[in-house]
């Protein structure tokens, strides 16, 4: 049986990111009307796991850290086929950074039992460090392989995956256990059905806290991670657009004209 | 804790454009904070690649010249920079922010229990601590994050550097050490690489031309291509144009394809959603073309104009051979 663990983020959903703000006086990042959804890369990394449990005999669990509202999320995955659901949630996990959360997540997996398969999205649509895979294969001391777009051969020991690199590709085989994060290549997400939801309903989720992860405190959230953000600032991204109006050859002329000013066309 | 080091991403024997801009970051640092700037330069063959790592502003590079390295695994490469940052507790390692630079930095980071931030597009030192910048929530926000413990790790935003000049006059040490994993220890073995030739890659791209909802088709990149060809630029795309099938997703700029800084971005027919501007917003000029003047994508655009792109686009392509 091969044993597979997504993990999962619910993240602010992006579609509503517009209305992310600072609060003036405190400084603190105002999101907390925004709806939770499920990380949309996250929805790749579920995919490949139903389509592997599909074709194998798999057993698929799936994994998330975050507050309780968090949840939904992992009902939805629950909904869309998972086996089982885990949220790590507790007072003292909030504030973590990509570190802290992959050794909360390590900590979990260790917890649910060993894992042949761990499959992440490559990033998350609001941290987006892409960090917390390959952390979270190295504190499991198993490798990794980030940006995989295509698993060619699934089948043995040895796994055959081609992973996006910034202009092109690559095909690696890596050796199970590992830890894969996946690109939106990889697959086209399945939608909810209904029957999804209703079996969802008897699925139950599994929380756990600090003490159930026998972690120490000081080892996650905020006091864990060893970055400190310092303060946040809005991004003067405000410019003055220069609108230009004529008839199409004098728009075109004037816009060529401020970018061979600007110095773009000297190469030309 | 001493110096400042760049982990230098080889490619065919030579410096990643990242790379060199890394270390011409890593440079500005050592300077202010007075100590010296380490190249780490692993590879098979990497004797020039040394050398023109001292050219671009290292003092001295720690190079290993071992098959293992030669495929920038992060396995070997994250072991070997563990291991030489465990012993020389150097103040901060950067690298460039791609596929590997961040793998490699991520699992060096586990093993120094250092903290690590991602995708910096400015770094400064105040009161002897270095302070990274990022931005956050597809770019609506910047962070400004400091590292706390040991040794900083930081990944650079391609092309938010600038890329210092090469100095053939510099002079530096190179140390040749061994590598740090056994062939047969790492699990992860590259088979074939497939890299798209012949197209500016769109990280290093100064210029990008890109194409969205308004191209309408595949054929409708056509004139995008064109004035993109023209210009000697790098071809995007918007998620909308990927999702509909008309361009690979290679191609795609913003939130969940690749961010990118050139110094122009030409937007044909994109509307401006904030996933898309998440990826190209920190273009030092945008130039946006689009029939709809309440496109959200002219809030960030220095140059507006409201037209048919297969109208205007051909008409700017027609104007620029004029020139040529």
């Amino acid at each position: 049986m091969l044993r597979i663990v997504v993990c999962v983020k619910a993240v602010p959903d992006p579609k509503e990111a517009g209305r992310i703000r600072i609060d003036p006086v405190s400084r603190a990042l105002v999101r907390a009307d925004l709806p939770l959804v499920l990380n949309p890369l996250d929805k790749n990394a579920m995919e490949a796991a139903l389509e592997l449990k599909e074709q194998f005999d798999a057993h698929l669990s799936v994994l998330s850290m975050g507050p309780p509202p968090a949840e939904s999320v992992v009902t939805e995955c629950l909904a869309l086929g998972a086996d089982q659901g885990y949220l790590l949630s507790d007072r003292a996990l909030a504030g973590a950074d990509a570190y802290a959360t992959a050794y909360t997540l390590a900590k979990g997996i260790e917890k649910i039992g060993p894992a042949d398969l761990v499959l992440c999205g490559r990033a998350s649509s609001d941290g987006s460090t892409e960090w917390v895979g390959p952390e979270l294969a190295t504190l499991l001391d198993i490798p990794i392989v980030t940006m995989v777009k295509e698993i060619v051969e699934c089948t043995g020991e040895w796994w055959k995956v081609k992973a996006s690199l910034d202009n092109g590709y690559r095909v690696v085989r890596v050796k199970l256990p590992a830890v894969l994060t996946v690109t939106r290549e990889l697959n086209i997400p399945r939608t909810l059905s209904f029957s999804g939801i209703i079996q969802a309903r008897r699925k139950q989720i599994t929380q756990w806290g600090i003490d159930d992860l026998d972690v120490p405190e000081e080892a996650v959230g905020l006091k864990g991670s060893p970055t400190i953000v310092s303060e946040m600032t809005t991004r003067e991204s405000k410019r003055d657009v220069e609108m230009i109006s004529g008839t199409r050859e004098e728009m075109a002329e004037r816009l060529i004209q401020e970018l061979a000013d600007a110095g773009f066309l000297s190469s030309s | 804790m001493s110096g400042i080091w760049v982990w230098v991403e080889l490619s065919d024997g030579k410096a990643a454009p990242v790379s060199v801009e890394a270390l011409g970051a890593g440079r500005a640092l050592a300077d202010e904070l007075g100590t010296e700037l380490s190249a780490l330069v692993f590879g098979q063959g990497v004797e020039e690649a040394a050398e023109a790592a001292i050219h671009h502003g290292a003092d001295q590079v720690y190079a290993c010249d071992d098959a293992t390295l030669a495929d920038c695994r992060s396995e070997p490469h994250a072991a070997l920079v563990s291991q030489l940052a465990a012993e020389h507790e150097p103040i901060a390692i950067l690298a460039g922010a791609t596929a590997s630079g961040r793998d490699v930095l991520a699992l060096a980071a586990v093993d120094l229990e250092a903290g690590l931030i991602p995708d910096c597009t400015g770094l400064a030192v105040e009161d002897g601590a270095i302070r990274a910048t990022r931005p956050v929530y597809a770019g609506k926000l910047m962070s400004n994050v400091y590292a706390d413990g040991d040794t900083m790790l930081a990944s650079l935003r391609s092309r938010a550097f600038p890329a210092p000049e090469a100095d053939a006059a510099r002079s530096g040490e190179v140390i040749n050490i061994q590598p740090a994993m056994a062939a047969g220890d790492i699990s992860v073995e590259v088979l074939g690489l497939e890299a798209s030739a012949g197209e500016v890659s769109l990280a290093d791209a100064g210029i990008i031309v890109s194409g969205g909802r308004g191209v309408a088709g595949p054929e409708g990149f056509e004139p995008v291509r064109k004035l993109a060809s023209t210009l000697g630029a790098a071809l995007g795309a918007s998620r909308a144009a990927v999702d509909a099938g008309w361009i690979p997703y290679a191609r795609q700029v913003g939130q969940t394809g690749k961010t990118v800084s050139p110094d122009l971005y030409v937007a044909a027919g994109i509307s401006g959603a904030i996933q898309h501007l998440a990826g190209m917003r920190t273009s030092k000029v945008i130039v946006a073309i689009n029939k709809d003047p309440e496109a959200p994508i002219f809030k960030l655009a220095q140059y507006g104009i409201v037209a048919d792109l297969f109208k205007m686009v051909p008409a700017l392509t027609a104007e620029l051979k004029k020139r040529l």
